[in-house]
């Protein structure tokens, strides 16, 4: 299992990019800055389970919320609110 | 735009919520029953993952994504793993399918 | 399967699904008998489960606290077998309201809430909660004030999710049975809160 590098409270940013094959982070939060809320502990990375390998090995998976003023411009609601979404390690900016 | 795949709605506009419900019909069941045994969650000879499944959706044409009941895309995606894994081959569906549509009753 | 009798012509989906599974019951990949009690599961389930283990929560608030830190193994707890599950329960307050959705697909804790609605899945829920929560809650008829914080969760990955909704009030007293019979599906995902069911009018004579 890969080390877990980040702890709750961590300010991350996730990685932009636009791969193929089946990906678990959703397009709407790559490139935004958020706080790790939890360590989800480590699990096999499903962009290679999605293509018959094992995906280990197991990867640190965090939940990250991020204000949604932050992540939608002229997000109308609570400046308060957030999302919270699980990320990846290997999808977090080093 | 390929850059953001299609099943990757979040944040995209869209109308109304329709609280629609659903009362499953037998075959939807079934092939919800096929998938829980193949990915091994309730016994069952672990044959592939949920992962694999849910690949093989977002694969799906935007078109058809999009106007295909939930169980429909799940059935395709199901057998499209089994072909994938090897647990089925193109031939033997193609000779299945032309056997049940020839018996002609479910 | 039994022959219910009735003729009437495949959709392609259905057909698939027969060919599918005849060839798998052929090959001993499954048996008919595993498909048919694994339908049966699902179609017996409910919110049920979900709303047990809310009402104990209300009434215990060590068993809220472990549900808090580890919802499945508080699942558990209460016997109920959840093979898979990693659940993450959110606690609703004043000052917060949780709301969960999948916007990738249509991942749902349906060991505790049973199969998941159509609206779930469906497009218009998935793109735009996440993004005007306040609004699509306003269609589901739940006004969450302004100055309360709505907390949306993308269950994305392994976690599945689960909402500890407020205890009404009005309900002092009341048998664990009785408040779990107001633990609605919807309000278990966030779209709705329990409330009292409405008092029969009384005709003044």
């Amino acid at each position: 299992m890969a080390d877990a590098r980040y702890r709750t409270g961590d300010s991350v940013r996730v990685r932009k990019a636009a791969p193929l094959g089946h990906v678990r982070t959703p397009f709407y939060i790559r490139g935004h800055a958020g706080v790790v809320e939890r360590v989800c502990g480590a699990f096999p990375n499903p962009e290679e389970l999605a293509q018959q390998r094992d995906g280990l090995p197991a990867q640190p998976l965090y939940r990250v919320r991020f204000r949604q003023k932050d992540v939608w411009p002229g997000y109308r609601g609570s400046a308060a609110d957030v999302i919270e979404i699980e990320i990846f390690q290997h999808w977090i900016e080093e | 735009m390929i850059e953001r795949s299609h099943h990757d709605m979040g944040g995209q506009k869209a109308g109304k919520v329709k609280r629609t419900e659903h009362a499953y019909d037998d075959w939807e069941l079934r092939v919800d029953a096929m998938m829980m045994l193949l990915v091994g969650v309730v016994g069952g000879s672990k044959r592939m993952t949920v992962d694999e499944l849910r690949k093989n959706i977002e694969s799906l044409p935007p078109a058809d994504y999009d106007k295909l009941g939930y169980y429909d895309r799940w059935v395709i995606s199901l057998t499209q793993t089994m072909i994938q894994r090897g647990v089925i081959t193109t031939d033997e569906l193609a000779r299945k399918l032309a056997d049940v549509e020839k018996r002609g009753r479910r | 399967m039994k022959d219910s009798g009735r003729y009437e012509p495949y959709s392609y989906f259905q057909l698939m699904e027969v060919s599918l599974r005849e060839l798998l019951v052929e090959k001993g990949v499954v048996t008919e008998d595993a498909i048919a009690g694994a339908m049966a599961a699902m179609r017996a389930r409910g919110p049920e489960r979900g709303a047990a283990m809310v009402a104990h929560a209300w009434l215990d608030p060590a068993y809220k606290a472990r549900m808090l830190a580890n919802g499945t193994a508080a699942a558990e707890e209460l016997g109920f077998e959840v093979p898979g599950l990693r659940l993450i329960v959110v606690e609703n307050a004043p000052d917060t309201h949780n709301v969960i959705v999948c916007t990738l697909c249509s991942c749902y804790p349906r060991m505790l809430l049973g199969m998941p609605p159509e609206w779930y899945k469906s497009r218009p829920y998935r793109s735009r909660v996440v993004r005007e929560p306040r609004k699509v809650l306003g269609e589901f008829g739940l006004k969450v004030a302004a100055k309360v914080r709505i907390r949306v969760h993308d269950s994305n990955a392994d976690m599945r999710y689960m909402v500890l909704p407020m205890r009404p009030a009005g309900t002092d007293g009341w048998s664990e049975e009785r408040l779990a019979s107001l633990v609605t599906r919807d309000s278990l995902i966030g779209v709705a809160v329990p409330v009292l069911p409405k008092k029969p009018k009384t005709r003044k004579s």
